[in-house]
């Protein structure tokens, strides 16, 4: 060592050079995202606008949101929607994993191909599901009508119940792929040894699903279905792009409704409470998430 | 035989017409001339081809400069959040510095902030910082749910490289910024794809704070300019649409169809670790 070895070494040491390379990481982090989480929280307890810092003003927001019926709609949407999202993703993942996980010709294909929903961006696929159940020209009701199920063309985004189903479903279609994917790779790690074992004693395939496969893949359910959960429950794009909301607020959730009070009508303190209400369920979810992770 | 492949097959089948609908009604929907958009026997057909929708899209919008800017932040958001993670895994896998428990703790619980609940705060934040409606900005913006993810990913592909190789640098005289670089770099040349491709697609993919911190039409990513200009009241011009979201999600296709094999093993890492 030659020259600046000194001021090299020390530069060198664990403590220095960790501090200085978690340095940008923790800068981003603690000005993006700590700070205005912390943000958000003052934020909601004010009477603040687009263009107007405005007044502190307790838990007025929370008071009045708690009383406004549009906001106690999209609360229970909310849950709604992710957990019938949720139970679609986890039996339609873990079915399309137990049918990747066989051998056949064409299984690398098909795993690549039916990941594309997960892969492409929400708000395109989401415009050509918008197109696809459109009230005069759905292609899908016009399948619809030729398989007899239906008489005439449904208005699938018009009616409440019909506009829930349908997000729900198109929900369930984009996060499908990465429960599967989680799921084939729990599938990938469960010994072959366990099955052999079990079909000697005369097990049938469903005894076999229901005594080793559901329950060594029980922890990573955990982990599919809790960070799902949260990113469902705080879901936009999907909602936004096909119902805004409607038919009468019928479709609205956390986000898009804190979105159209906060950015929209620029009641930046009434939107910021909104925003954060999901915060209640998101410990849950972010307490099994831990739980699991550090298990493993 | 014939049973046991009608077993997959049927299921499987059922699958791909639900699971790649909405990507043939895209193709479908663009060829397509506009009379027979409104009228037609059979819609999953085509029987007058056409380019003039994406003709019209290409001229009479802004939609390749929405395309350009999407790609200069996702390239953007991409280099920087990689390299950002990098070194922050490298130094919370390997120096160990006092609080490096805390700080993996918190990059944790930061990735599993949604943006959700943050883009009304931080609205305010980008207006003081003078980053609203700036297209750089979004770079960093992106970066503050990619790094999470990234050095999340990073930090479970780090651990599984054996400490014998920078031992033996280290005996040599190896300084640990030269370790970074030339031993370990190398080795995480795969992990870093990895978060590489999944960041791509992340921000290709984002919408909310491209919708609500960029206001000038030359300002947006495809995603917000398609669906706040394209869509004006209740006029839907589908065979334009149609041709701008099949090709706003070829980018992420060919990016997903070249490296298959790190998002399958990306996906499940961030499942196991």
């Amino acid at each position: 060592m030659t020259g600046g070895s000194r001021l090299g070494s020390r530069f060198d040491s664990p403590r220095v050079l960790g501090y200085l390379l978690i340095a940008p990481a923790a800068i981003l982090l603690l000005g993006l995202i700590a700070y205005p989480l912390i943000w958000g929280v003052w934020l909601s307890m004010t009477s603040a606008t687009l263009g107007d810092t405005g007044a502190f003003v307790g838990l007025h927001n929370y008071a009045v949101i708690l009383a406004d019926p549009v906001f106690r709609g999209a609360a229970m949407f909310s849950v709604l929607y992710t957990v019938f999202a949720e139970a679609g993703k986890l039996a339609l993942g873990l079915a399309l994993a137990l049918l990747l996980n066989q051998s056949f010709r064409g299984q690398r294909s098909a795993r690549a191909l039916m990941l594309l929903p997960w892969v492409a961006p929400t708000v395109l696929s989401a415009l050509a599901w918008l197109w696809l159940l459109d009230p005069q020209f759905s292609a899908v009701s016009w399948l619809l009508v030729h398989l007899h199920v239906i008489s005439r063309n449904l208005d699938f985004l018009g009616t409440p119940a019909t506009a829930r189903a349908s997000l729900i479903v198109v929900n369930i279609w984009r996060g499908l792929p990465y429960f599967a994917i989680g799921y084939l790779a729990g599938l990938q790690s469960i010994s072959k040894d366990l099955y052999e074992a079990a079909a000697i004693d005369g097990a049938t395939g469903w005894q076999a699903f229901r005594r080793i496969t559901w329950p060594l893949l029980a922890p990573i359910t955990t982990i599919l279905v809790a960070f799902s959960s949260i990113f469902t429950l705080t879901d936009f794009q999907l909602i936004w792009t096909i119902t805004r909301g409607g038919p009468t607020d019928a479709t609205q959730v956390f986000t898009t409704l804190a979105y159209q009070r906060a950015i929209v009508s620029g009641q930046l303190g009434e939107g910021a409470a909104i925003a954060i209400s999901p915060i209640v369920f998101m410990i849950v979810l972010a307490f099994f998430v831990m739980r699991s992770v550090r298990e493993r | 035989m014939t049973v046991r492949n009608l077993r997959i097959y049927a299921p499987l089948a059922l699958y791909g017409i639900f699971l790649l609908l909405p990507f043939y009604w895209m193709i479908v929907t663009t060829f397509k001339s506009s009379a027979e958009l409104l009228n037609t026997p059979n819609p999953f057909l085509i029987f007058h081809f056409t380019l003039s929708h994406i003709t019209d899209l290409l001229t009479q919008t802004q939609y390749g400069r929405w395309f350009a800017n999407t790609l200069f932040i996702s390239v953007g958001a991409t280099v920087l959040s990689v390299f950002i993670s990098y070194i922050a895994a490298y130094a919370i896998i390997r120096l160990r510095f006092p609080g490096w428990q805390a700080v993996s703790t918190a990059i944790f619980l930061a990735y599993i902030v949604p943006p959700a609940i943050l883009f009304i705060p931080l609205a305010t934040v980008i207006i003081q910082l003078h980053w609203f409606d700036q297209l750089w900005a979004l770079i960093p913006i992106y970066a503050t749910f990619l790094v999470p993810f990234c050095t999340w990913l990073l930090i479970g592909f780090l651990k599984t490289v054996p400490r014998e190789l920078e031992e033996a640098a280290r005996v040599d005289g190896a300084s640990n910024v030269a370790i970074l670089w030339k031993i370990i770099f190398p080795i995480a040349v795969p992990g870093l794809i990895s978060a590489a491709i999944f960041s791509f697609t992340l921000s290709w993919n984002e919408y909310l704070y491209a919708l609500v911190y960029m206001s000038s039409s030359g300002n947006k990513t495809v995603s917000v300019g398609m669906t706040t200009e394209l869509i004006r009241g209740d006029v839907f011009q589908w065979g334009q649409l149609m041709a701008g979201a099949l090709i706003g999600v070829l980018p992420a296709v060919l990016v997903y169809f070249f490296f298959v094999e790190y998002y399958v093993a990306g996906l499940s890492g961030s499942v196991k670790e």
